[in-house]
Formats: structure tokens, sequence, C-alpha cells
């Protein structure tokens, strides 16, 4: 049923380039009606000008991009009017009320007078903001500031929504607050578009785009990406990670190792293979092995990994970090 | 201690070379601000367009007009022939002033009489107009004497009663623009030293840089004199360039000690910067830095002595005017430059100035360390 | 206890040791009796939402602020009778700014190496083992402004640690910045506490806080979990979580929350994960709800909680 959904967003080789620098290089993808996409990468990555593109505030140097239907550059009324665009920075009325701001955007977008009272409570009831409809925006903690300006993106019932870094910053307990919401908004038939540095939440889309330097590594979704992965994951505990990496790092069948904590994560060609004679490796050094498991790689292993790919295939030398 | 002090002092020095833009504000200001107020602050008035109703033309109004154009406040502009003419010129703003000479009045000046003429004058700028008005007068004088010496036959030097000789001390041209400039180097030491200072630090708040100095063993003092030195350089340097364009521009005499102007310009600055560290833990972003030093210190410049004087102030302001800091160093700019004292009839504005400054660092202290915390 | 301010005599040997501190501003108690230690060597996370009292208890340690009961030591020292000692010993990167922009890379080593006194031979010193570590040799005259996000904070760091602190205090360290930098950057702070120096790091990336040796939440004032990272997925989570692969799960989470069964029934894309105490107990009815709703179920299993998920669930008990 999903396949025959359509593509609302639809980019072909979408490219935006700066006086100095070229931010986005031939972008492509696609995103279906009532997918969350997200776009994810590190700060300079290209998602912000990307999602700016998108939204028909600033037109691609070469390229060009359709949403619902309509192209960015030629038909960008069309598209205003199906989207809500939520920025990075986004600027609330810091001395309005949540109602006020509420009601500013209404107007800003007509939402015609007689729909307005019923959605405006709706949106207050979804975005939990019931009890503070009257409180200043200044003076609501930096979770809810973020839930506000969601549902004053929401006031005029767009198909798509562009959210632009829109939990950095936040404390854990309010990103998922804010994730469950867009839940919410994914389970209603919106279309989410939403970009993060935050690698976390990708596994969170139905299907992801990592960015980097302006390029796109990979797309798909989380699974299938982490599939992308070279081998298999072995976690092992151990009283001293650092002094095992040491060790088996260079092990025959270990293609990557990674500490965390307490935790050293390696990747290995076949686990089966080489689980035993890692373990041997390691008492031999006098390293006691506490824990050990076949695991899952993390959305951000699999970006470090498909990128130093990348950036191998295509020097043809080991890749290092922004050299 | 010291070492971290320079070590602030110099990161200062580079944050202004590096920043074009306040660094050409912060010596380009004060050459606009002088030239401006150079030329446009003057108030001596001459050659003001003034129309002439001759309804005598006779030698004797002739004579009147000579007398009137030969002094340089009037340059007889427009000859009409009504009052309706005339009325229209000046509500047009055409002519400042009008002469209207009577018929009759060679007649009346010949025979020995009292003759009358009338001046009219433009009231709506007072001051213009007060110079109008008595310059219109002298001259009247002069020329009434005159004729009357003539009829007498006496010679001037022989008439009965009080010969007033004025001799004027200090700035004898009286020209306006040697009283302003040194006021001017008031105002640029008192107004751009608290303003760059505040918003210099005000933008290490809003950059959030001070939370990470604080946090080293650097103390609130080091902060503060490491932050603020480098603009007590570029203001006595402010000072030094405003002297030069007064001194080599529009020639401005120093007629007292120079070292001594500079020693206490130094001693000034301290209440200046005292001031502007004031402000920047008043503030909380520039914006707000800038609005209050306006705030603060235009009163001071109405009320300082720069351009009214203080002695026409109602009584109860001139007492106000005594915390006013500005008003001491007025006295003592102008004092050295144009009076050429020294400091044993200034010692009082000096002894002012050092009670203020030390007051204003010390409240400007406190107030510095208490919002660090 | 008499507290020697003279000699600079430590009290303890920990790197930090809080006992009840406590910080209330009028009515309202920010910090509510913290009490916990960090060993010398450590990376300690300090997690918390803002407004949770992370931000006040960090600056009580480094001295900016005077608690209103309790005590601390950092490094052995007294944080309020002994802030000086402190502040000489320890090297603090903010996130929202540690570098002059305006000042180039060899500038901004200078002036951090003068506020903490290291000058003259042991300053050249320093600096070339801090461009040696940051990988900046050579770029010592490019101004700060042009360096990248990587390379600005490990510039950052080295100028944190020029005067060879014992303890560092990170805050948000690594925000915004691409995994391979961040990856790098966090060798870079394995290899301090291998030479037993203690790191504070405060982070909102849960990515991040596995890193850590010790991590701490702090929720209103109060610690909601505190040990490693394994320690506390194991203890404090409450129950398990429990990954759904099924069609159409749009539908299936309609269902699942009808019925009622879990803490938490939240979409990861296109997978389910369900939250309950004994989750494993609930397989049958899970089944037959999805059975109900017309959806396939194609597996089902217990999955590891990630830190997140323990420190949401900590962070709800404790409500």
């Amino acid at each position: 049923m999903s396949e025959e959904r359509e593509n609302v967003i639809v980019t072909e080789n979408l490219t935006r380039r700066f006086k100095k620098v070229t931010a986005v290089k031939g972008l492509n993808l696609t995103v279906r009606q009532g997918e969350v996409f997200g776009l994810v990468g590190p700060d300079g990555a290209g998602k912000t000008t990307t999602i700016r593109m998108l939204c028909t505030i600033m037109d691609p140097t070469e390229g060009s991009a359709r949403v619902a239907g309509f192209d960015t550059v030629a038909e960008s009324k069309q598209i205003k009017r199906r989207i809500g665009y939520m920025a990075q920075r986004f600027n609330l009325y810091d001395d309005l009320s949540v109602l006020e701001n509420l009601d500013f955007f209404a107007d800003v977008f007509q939402v015609p007078r007689r729909v307005r009272k019923r959605r405006k409570e709706r949106l207050l009831q979804f975005a939990r903001l019931a009890e503070f409809r009257q409180r200043r925006a200044a003076h609501l903690s930096g979770g809810m500031q973020k839930k506000l300006a969601l549902a004053c993106t929401l006031i005029h019932q767009p198909e798509i929504v562009f959210l632009d870094e829109p939990t950095t910053g936040v404390d854990p307990v309010s990103r998922r607050e804010f994730w469950d919401i867009l839940t919410e908004l994914h389970l209603q038939g919106i279309t989410i578009f939403v970009s993060t540095p935050y690698m976390d939440e990708a596994e969170r889309c139905s299907r992801v785009g990592l960015m980097y330097r302006g390029r796109m590594i990979v797309y798909g979704a989380p699974d299938r990406i982490k599939g992308l992965v070279a081998g298999e994951l072995l976690e092992l505990r151990t009283a001293n990670p650092r002094r095992a990496e040491e060790v088996i790092g260079q092990s025959e069948g270990v293609l990557e190792t990674q500490t965390y904590g307490d935790l050293l994560r390696v990747f290995v060609d076949s686990v089966t293979r080489r689980q035993d004679s890692l373990q041997e490796t390691l008492a031999a050094a006098g390293i006691e092995v506490i824990g050990l498991r076949q695991t899952r790689p993390r959305m951000e292993e699999a970006f470090i990994s498909l990128i130093r790919r990348q950036m191998e295939g295509a020097k043809g030398q080991p890749a290092e970090s922004e050299r | 201690m010291l070492i971290r002090t320079l070590s602030l002092m110099r990161k200062e020095f580079l944050h202004i070379l590096r920043d074009r833009r306040t660094l050409a504000v912060m010596f380009l200001m004060p050459i606009i601000q002088l030239v401006l107020m150079g030329y446009a602050a003057t108030t001596d008035i001459e050659h003001l367009r003034t129309a002439v109703l001759d309804r005598d033309k006779s030698p004797a109004s002739r004579e009147l007009l000579d007398a009137y154009r030969a002094s340089n406040y009037f340059e007889l502009a427009f000859y009409v022939e009504s009052e309706g003419e005339m009325e229209y010129l000046v509500d047009a703003g055409d002519a400042r002033a009008g002469l209207i000479i009577p018929v009759g009045y060679g007649r009346e000046v010949a025979s020995g009489g009292q003759a009358q003429v009338a001046f009219v004058i433009d009231g709506s700028d007072p001051s213009v107009a007060n110079t109008v008005l008595s310059a219109s007068q002298s001259v009247g004088q002069a020329h009434s004497l005159r004729i009357l010496e003539r009829a007498a036959g006496i010679k001037p030097d022989d008439m009965p009663g009080v010969q007033v000789r004025p001799r004027v001390w200090y700035n004898p041209e009286m020209k306006t623009s040697n009283f302003m400039i040194p006021g001017i180097m008031g105002i640029i030491l008192y107004f751009l030293t608290a303003l760059f200072t505040a918003m210099a630090i005000v933008r290490e708040r809003e950059r959030g840089t001070i939370e990470q100095l604080i946090v080293t063993p650097i103390q609130p003092l080091e902060l503060i004199v490491g932050k603020v030195v480098p603009y007590a350089f570029i203001a006595f340097f402010d000072v030094l360039e405003v002297l030069a364009i007064g001194v080599f521009w529009f020639g401005v005499p120093i007629n007292g000690s120079l070292g001594l102007l500079l020693g206490l310009a130094v001693l000034f600055l301290i209440t200046s910067l005292g001031i502007g560290i004031f402000i920047s833990s008043a503030a909380n972003t520039q914006q707000e830095a800038m609005l209050l030093t306006f705030l603060i210190l235009m009163p001071s410049i109405f009320l300082g002595g720069f351009f009214f004087p203080i002695e026409a102030m109602p009584r109860w302001l001139q007492v106000f005017t005594y915390v006013i800091p500005l008003r001491y160093m007025l006295v003592v700019i102008r004092g050295i430059i144009l009076k050429g004292v020294g400091i044993t009839v200034l010692y009082e504005e000096v002894v002012a100035m050092m009670v203020f400054g030390t007051a204003i660092m010390l409240l400007a202290a406190i107030r510095f360390r208490k919002r660090l915390e | 206890m008499a507290r020697n301010t003279q000699h600079a005599t430590r009290v303890n040997n920990h790197a930090v040791q809080a006992i009840s501190l406590t910080k209330k501003f009028g009515d309202f108690t920010a910090v509510d009796g913290v009490t916990f230690t960090i060993e010398r060597g450590a990376i300690f996370g300090f997690l918390g939402p803002n407004g949770a009292g992370k931000t006040t208890t960090i600056r009580m340690l480094l001295g900016l602020l005077q608690p209103t009961s309790g005590e601390a030591t950092v490094l052995g020292f007294d944080i309020v009778e002994q802030t000086a000692e402190i502040k000489k010993r320890i090297g603090y990167m903010s996130q929202r700014f540690s570098l002059y922009n305006d000042l180039t890379v060899d500038e901004n080593l200078n002036f951090f190496g003068g506020t903490y006194g290291v000058r003259g031979q042991r300053l050249q010193q320093r600096k070339a083992y801090v461009l040696g570590m940051a990988g900046l040799q050579g770029r010592e005259r490019e101004l700060t402004k042009n360096l990248s996000g990587g390379w600005r904070q490990r510039l950052a760091l080295g100028c944190a640690i020029l005067h060879e602190p014992e303890m560092l205090f990170l805050d948000e360290p690594t925000a915004g910045v691409d995994p391979i930098s961040r990856r790098d950057f966090w060798d870079l702070l394995y290899g301090l506490a291998d030479e037993g120096r203690t790191v504070f790091v405060t982070t909102h990336y849960m990515d991040e806080a596995e890193h850590c040796h010790r991590l701490a939440f702090i929720q209103r004032g109060r610690l909601a979990a505190l040990g490693s990272p394994e320690e506390i997925k194991t203890n404090k989570m409450r129950g398990q979580v429990l990954e759904i692969d099924c069609t159409a799960p749009e539908v299936a989470m309609g269902a699942l929350r009808t019925a009622g069964l879990f803490d938490e029934v939240s979409l990861y894309g296109a997978l389910i994960h369900v939250v309950a105490k004994g989750v494993e107990a609930h397989r049958p009815r899970i089944e037959a709800a999805l059975r109900e709703a017309g959806v396939d179920l194609r597996s089902m299993d217990i999955i590891a909680p990630s830190l997140e998920d323990v420190f949401i669930a900590s962070v709800r008990e404790q409500e």
C-alpha cells in the first residue's frame, strides 16, 4: 500500500553555491507522502540550505526541486500555502503570550475566523501548552518554546512540515516529548521533513538522508543504512577498554574499533569467526572480558563508516577528518 | 597579576585594531564632530539681510544708511517702497530685520530735534534677535553721537559724561569658535570615552566571553583595568587629535600650559572611564549601553556650561550643575586655553575632578564586581 | 576542621566531592542536597534538562556561586574558602564561547597562557604540545574565525589545557561537530584521562553520554541517577524495551496504545518500541491486539535500552 504513495518532495541535482563555498552539491532525494524524513548531518553539512531551497526561501544555483507537485522557483506561492516551516532560530515574539503568538500566525496565514478557535484549542492541547496559554513566550522553557513554534507552524494545517533542527539545545526529556508530538502528526498523515545533528534522532525517521559537506552520503530507511556498514559488531566490556583496543586493534578480521566509556565496540568481518580468537588475544594480554555480545551499529557509527568509505573511495587514501 | 592584566590589555588592543569599523569611528568621529561643530557652533552674526524703507530719501537718511552699512552686522539687501513689502520679506524669512526711515527725518536732524527711525526685528530666533537689537541700537547711538558732535562743534574727546572704554581680555576678537572648540574637546573626552568603554565591556558580556574569564584566576580588578586602559589610550589620543585640529585648523591659541592641560585631561578621563564602566554594569546589550550613555550625558552637555552659560540658568538649576563633572572640565579647558591660567586658579576645579574621579571609579568598580556575580 | 588557606592544603584526594550541596534562590530551590564523588582520571558526564540545576551546580563547583548549605571540594580544595586554588588548577571550555574569533590561533594560545601564568620557555613548550595534539601546526597565524567547527573545538581544548590543569570542565564540547571530529575529540579526552586528569562534561547528547565513565542525571535539583552507563541501564531502567516489526505500524500504534499495557509506545521509523515492566509477559496480548487490528507481525524482540530510554524512564519515575 505504501508503495503507491506519491512523492511529495523530489529534488534533482539540487545545488547551491555561495561566494566562497558550495553549500549543497547535486542533491537527489525523494520524500513520500506521509513519511518522516530526516536530514542528518553535522553543522555545515548543508541541511539548512537544503531546507531553505525546498521552502522556496532560497533559489538553487543549479538543479531543481518540486514540493507538493509544484516547482520551488516558478510556483513558490502554491508551495507556501501548503507547507509549514520552523526555522532553526524560530522567532517567536517574546513579549506576546502563547495565544497571541498563535493568533498572529493565524492572521498571517489568513486562517478563517470560524475555524480558528477550535484549531487553536486543539493545537494547545496537542502541544501540551493549554495551561500556559496566557504566559509570555519569553517565560516558557526552551522545550516549550519549541513546541509553541511548532504549533504556530501548524495553524494553517499544512500538508508538509519542514523543521530545521527543532531540538537543538533542548534537553533529552523535552526532545522525547517533541518527537512524540511529531509522531502524532505523522499518524495524522502529515509529511514531516526534519533536519537534525543528532544521530539518534535519525532512528525515529521512516527514512534518513545522511549529509556531509554538502553531499548526500547515503539515504534510505535507518535499518538499511546500518546494514550497509561493513562487518558485524561485537561489544566487549572490559576494565580497560583502551588497552584492549590497542591489543586487538590490528588483529585479523578487525575492521574498526571504538571505545565508549567502559565498552569496546569492535567491527569484525564475522562475529562467529572472530569472537573466540579475540577473547584469547585479550586473555593473553591479561585483560579480562567482563561481558561480550553481538549488537547493531549505531547511526553515528554507520555515518562515520560510510563517510570514511566514500572519502577513501574518492581519494584512494585513508580518510582523515577535515584535513 | 601584572602579566594577566597586560595579557588582557594586549588582547583588547588586538580586538580594537582588527575591528576596522569601530576603529574608524574612534578616530574619525572626533574629527568630524569638531569640524562640524566648530563651524556650525558660532553665534556671531554678520551680514544680516535687512530690508530698507527710506521714505525720506535725503542726504541725512543716506548717511544713516551708510552708518548701518559700515557696521558688518547688516547687509542692506532690499530696498522696498512700502511696509507691506517689508512685512512680506520678513515673513518669508528673506530679511531678518528692517529699517524704516520716516518722511521728514532729514529735516528733523537738521533742525536739532530728535529724529526717530524704526527698526523691525524678526524675534522668532531670540539669539539672533538679541544681537540685532543691540547692534541696531549701538549703530544708531554711535551715529547719533556723531551728529551731536558735529552740531555742537566739539571733538569727541571733549564731551562731558562717562566714556566707557572696553578692553577685551582673553579672546579679544570674541570669536565664538575660540570658546566653543575647547568646549567641544571637553565633550568629546567625556562622551566618547564613556561610550566606547561601556560598549566594549557590554560587548564582552553579550558574547559570553566574560563567563570564560571569571573562571580563570583573573581578578575583577584586572579585568576592568585590562579592558579599560586601552580605551583610555585611545581617548587620550583623541584629545591630542582634537587639540591639533583646534590649534592648526581653527587657529585657537593656547595661552596656558599644554602640559597642565594634558595632565588634567588624564584626570578627567578617570571620571569618564568610570562612568563608562558604571553604564556597562547596568546595560545588557550594546544598544542599551549606547542609549544609557546618551541619556546620562545629554543633560550634562546642556547643563555643563557648553552652549548656555550657567550664570543664565535659574538658581536651583545652577546648584544642580555642581554635580556634573563636565562643568569643571569645561572651566579647566577654557581657562587654560583661553585665559592661560594655572593650577593656582583652577585648584577648586581640580579638587572637584579628583573627588568625582575617585568616587565614580569606586562606585563603578563595586557595581562591576557585583554584576560579575 | 581548620581550613588553612595560606598553605593550600588539600582535604581529600577526590577530584570532586559534593555533600548535600544545596542552593536556594529565595523560595526556589535550584539544587537540593546533591551528593556525589568523582575520582581522579575519570570522565564524568553531567546530564539534565535546562533549569534542572545543572548549571547552578557547576557554578558552585567553579566557585562562582556560594551554596546555601552543604559543602563540596574540588581537587581537595573547599569551593567556598579556597576558590583561588581551584581556579588555578582547572580548565574550562564553555559552549557558547571559548575562543576569540578575531584573534589568530597563536594569539588565542598566548592569551590563555598568560591568563594562567604560563610564560617564557614553558609557554613555548606547551604551545608546541597543544598545537601537535590539535593538529594545528603550521596554522598558528590563521584567524580563529576561519577554522571550521572541529578544529575550533580542538583549539579550544588546547587553550584549556595549556596550564596542565588537573581537571577540565567542558560544557557541550562537541555540539554541532561532525561525527568524525567528535570521535577524534573524545580520543583526546581519553588521552587526558589516562594522564590522570579528570574531565567533567555536560551534554544533551545521549550518544556522547555513553562515552563517559560515569554519569549523573539531575532533574529538578536532585540526582535522578548516578553510575556508569552500564550500571544505569541495568539498574535504573524500569521495565524492558520490546521492539516490534510489523506491517502498517501506524495502525498498530493505535491498537497498542488502546491496550493500555505499556509505559510507553513510540514509533521509531517503521518499528515500534513498547516499554513496560515484565514486557515479555505481554507478548500474547500484543499478538492478539495486532491480529485484531489486521496487522501482520514480523518480529518482536527485547532490545537493550538506550541511555535516553533510561534517562526518560528515571525522570518520569521521579515525577
